[in-house]
């Protein structure tokens, strides 16, 4: 496919639409989450002022270089997966650069926030940062397991890697979503899902209730406002994969919030229903029940 | 309790026994006589819990008393074992090997009483009062009001009332 | 001083030996400098009036008054409504709540915790006994002055104060913020001095830097 110009723009205001879109939608799932401990929860745009509040910040300290370099690789992270993804099937304007990229670099992607907000935590020198970092990482490698299982299953069940072909595959009828077609490799994918959105009963790594709050212990100001833009990004863009992998893509923009919204839902259900597992538990729930699905998907394809 | 009591009062030669409830007895012990009388208490009776080791000063008496409070889970019943040491020489026999809790006890009458335990573990290290020079603050002879007057600066404006008298004036203002 | 902060020589992974000051390498001894405000006035009134919408409150409870802010968290009262949250790390969090007695040993962390945070920041002082000692007017062991310590921009007075008192405390305390009058930490730096001194002057074993961040 040829290169144009015009994609880049178009990219960015992909970028703007889904920023503002996870802003409000994480506030939004924030408050059905307070409605269900019967609480009012935040305003919806409390997510801006906290932004703002953290740029308008006058002091900021650094630890070093990988320090800086943390947040922004999280951020590269989480629009790099966007941007290689196409958000709407069929759509010249909004499929972004996902001529270049297929699914091994967007596994990869999920991946690499992680390890570059390690390398910046590390740099920290916090113990709660260490403490984590070790937790994320390991709970992460186990969730991303049963995840690229299904990927592989998806893969081997349409023979392609192009993420634009595996939608185009889907389309025509619901019966044709990989959620009917190959049904294991999808109830794997979202157990991984659950484990990867950093939602109870899997954010032991990130809940602020636990003692070191995680990687993000010595971050502030800026370098949070950074990793909390890329908080309302990265989910939407994971979801935006799962979209197009097992729930046949969306065709315009209604319905692409509607199904990022749905699916992010699943994670939000499971969070108020259930307690927080530590880590070694969730591993354990990782390898027990989800990882078996994936290999059954790979099998059966 | 009462056949307990009874029992170790004349190997132990224990002093003023008190019942106090149906559950819960005191007695005093020689210093001596403390660690083989925990011993059995814990080994023989079942009083496997240290519930709290904890001292007195009675500046008059020039005693400190130390009381080792123990519970018996299984029996649902409570001793107190005291024991009077000199206030000059305040030094006791450790039992941080009997319980090791009573290491951190140990070392919290050390801090606020002046109180040794030859022995015990992280005994000298700081408790609450983090570079303390004075005496220790939990000796009755030690005035609180002036060391706080000295050291801390008081916010003027402050007024002190007897609550009774207060009370009084509010509801009854014409002395009634 | 504690052994572990110490000048000592440690041998590294690779069999080098080098001199290790705890005091001056493990930490940060810039003083504290006054932060400008932002070049524009229209833009310092939009930021403030972001910080006052966004409290983040430090979890750090020094006191019996801690029990008071737990109940801001559930249904009956939710703080959350307000814009109030909890952080657990200092760094990321603006509003210290020095909530109740502050004895001579937590006030040394509370002044490192405060010192760690960001600069916009302010301090409330909840209950009594932060304005003048309270019921431990006469104790060996509390300080009576908060504000000789700390810049205090709001007392919240009572023992102890209701969380309803509480929520009406964040809400003079956005008053304050959105007048731009909350100024603590540069109050701070201004008096950097003597508010060391009279730090230095309760705590007895000053085994950390002037200022560590």
């Amino acid at each position: 496919m040829e290169f144009e110009w015009i994609k880049i723009p178009y990219s960015l205001l992909t970028l703007f639409i889904v920023v503002n879109y996870g802003l409000l939608m994480t506030a939004f799932i924030a408050k059905i989450a307070a409605r269900v401990g019967r609480r009012h929860g935040i305003p919806i745009y409390q997510n801006y002022i906290d932004l703002i509040k953290n740029y308008g910040l006058r002091s900021s300290i650094t630890h070093g270089v990988m320090f800086y370099l943390g947040p922004v690789f999280r951020l590269s992270g989480g629009v790099g997966l966007l941007l290689f993804v196409p958000s709407i099937y069929g759509s010249e304007m909004f499929s972004n650069l996902s001529f270049a990229g297929d699914l091994i670099l967007a596994l990869y992607f999920i991946f690499f926030g992680t390890l570059g907000m390690a390398l910046g935590a590390a740099e920290s020198g916090s113990p709660h940062s260490a403490i984590g970092i070790t937790r994320g990482l390991s709970q992460v490698t186990a969730a991303e397991l049963p995840m690229a299982l299904a990927v592989f299953s998806v893969a081997l069940q349409y023979e392609t890697l192009s993420i634009t072909e595996i939608v185009a595959a889907q389309q025509g009828s619901v019966l044709n979503w990989t959620l009917f077609t190959n049904p294991l490799a999808v109830v794997a994918a979202m157990m991984a899902f659950l484990g990867s959105m950093m939602r109870p009963p899997f954010d032991v790594v990130l809940a602020p209730q636990e003692i070191p709050i995680g990687p993000p212990t010595e971050y502030h100001s800026s370098y949070l406002a950074l990793m909390q833009t890329n908080r309302v990004i990265f989910p939407v863009a994971k979801v935006v994969i799962y979209t197009n992998l097992f729930f046949g893509g969306a065709t315009n923009w209604p319905i692409f919030f509607l199904k990022v919204f749905l699916i992010y839902m699943v994670s939000a259900f499971v969070g108020v229903a259930f307690p927080r597992f530590r880590v070694e538990q969730s591993i354990r729930w990782f390898l027990i029940w989800a990882m078996p699905l994936g290999i059954l998907a790979i099998l059966l394809v | 309790m009462r056949e307990l009591l009874e029992s170790l009062t004349t190997p132990y030669s224990l002093t003023d026994p008190v019942e106090q409830r149906p559950d819960l007895a005191f007695v005093t012990a020689g210093r001596g006589q403390l660690r083989p009388l925990l011993m059995h208490l814990r080994d023989k009776e079942g009083f496997t819990h240290l519930v709290i080791l904890t001292a007195v000063d009675w500046l008059e008496e020039g005693e400190f008393q130390l009381t080792y409070l123990l519970s018996d889970r299984t029996h649902g019943r409570d001793i107190g074992v005291r024991v009077m040491i000199p206030r000059d020489e305040a030094t006791m026999e450790s039992i941080h090997d009997i319980w090791p809790t009573a290491a951190t006890y140990q070392r919290e009458l050390r801090e606020m009483f002046g109180i040794d335990f030859p022995g015990s573990t992280r005994l000298n290290e700081d408790f609450i009062l983090e570079g303390w020079a004075d005496i220790p603050p939990y000796r009755r002879d030690f005035d609180t009001l002036k060391y706080a007057d000295e050291t801390y600066k008081q916010r003027p404006g402050r007024e002190t009332r007897d609550p009774a008298q207060h009370m009084k004036e509010q509801l009854y203002p014409d002395g009634k | 001083m504690k052994e572990e902060l110490e000048k000592r020589i440690v041998k590294g992974p690779d069999g080098i030996e080098f001199e290790v000051e705890p005091l001056r390498d493990y930490y940060c001894e810039a003083a504290p400098t006054v932060m400008p405000q932002a070049y524009s006035k229209i833009i310092e009134g939009f930021f403030n009036w972001a910080r006052a919408e966004s409290l983040w409150i430090l979890g750090f409870g020094t006191g019996c008054g801690a029990i008071e802010m737990r109940p801001l968290m559930t249904p009956r009262f939710d703080a959350y409504r307000y814009g109030v949250q909890w952080r657990p790390t200092p760094r990321q969090s603006n509003l210290f709540i020095i909530s109740g007695y502050l004895s001579v040993k937590t006030l040394k962390r509370a002044i490192r915790s405060y010192e760690q945070m960001q600069n916009p920041k302010y301090v409330i002082g909840l209950g009594s006994c932060t304005i003048n000692g309270g019921m431990y007017w006469d104790s060996y062991n509390t300080i009576k002055c908060l504000d000789d310590y700390l810049p205090v921009d709001l007392y919240i007075a009572g023992c102890m104060p209701r969380p309803e008192a509480l929520l009406a405390g964040f809400e003079e305390l956005k008053k304050l913020i959105r007048a731009g009058k909350a100024e603590g930490a540069n109050q701070y730096a201004e008096n950097f001095e003597w508010y060391k001194a009279n730090q230095k002057k309760v705590i007895l074993d000053w085994d950390m830097p002037d200022y560590n961040w």
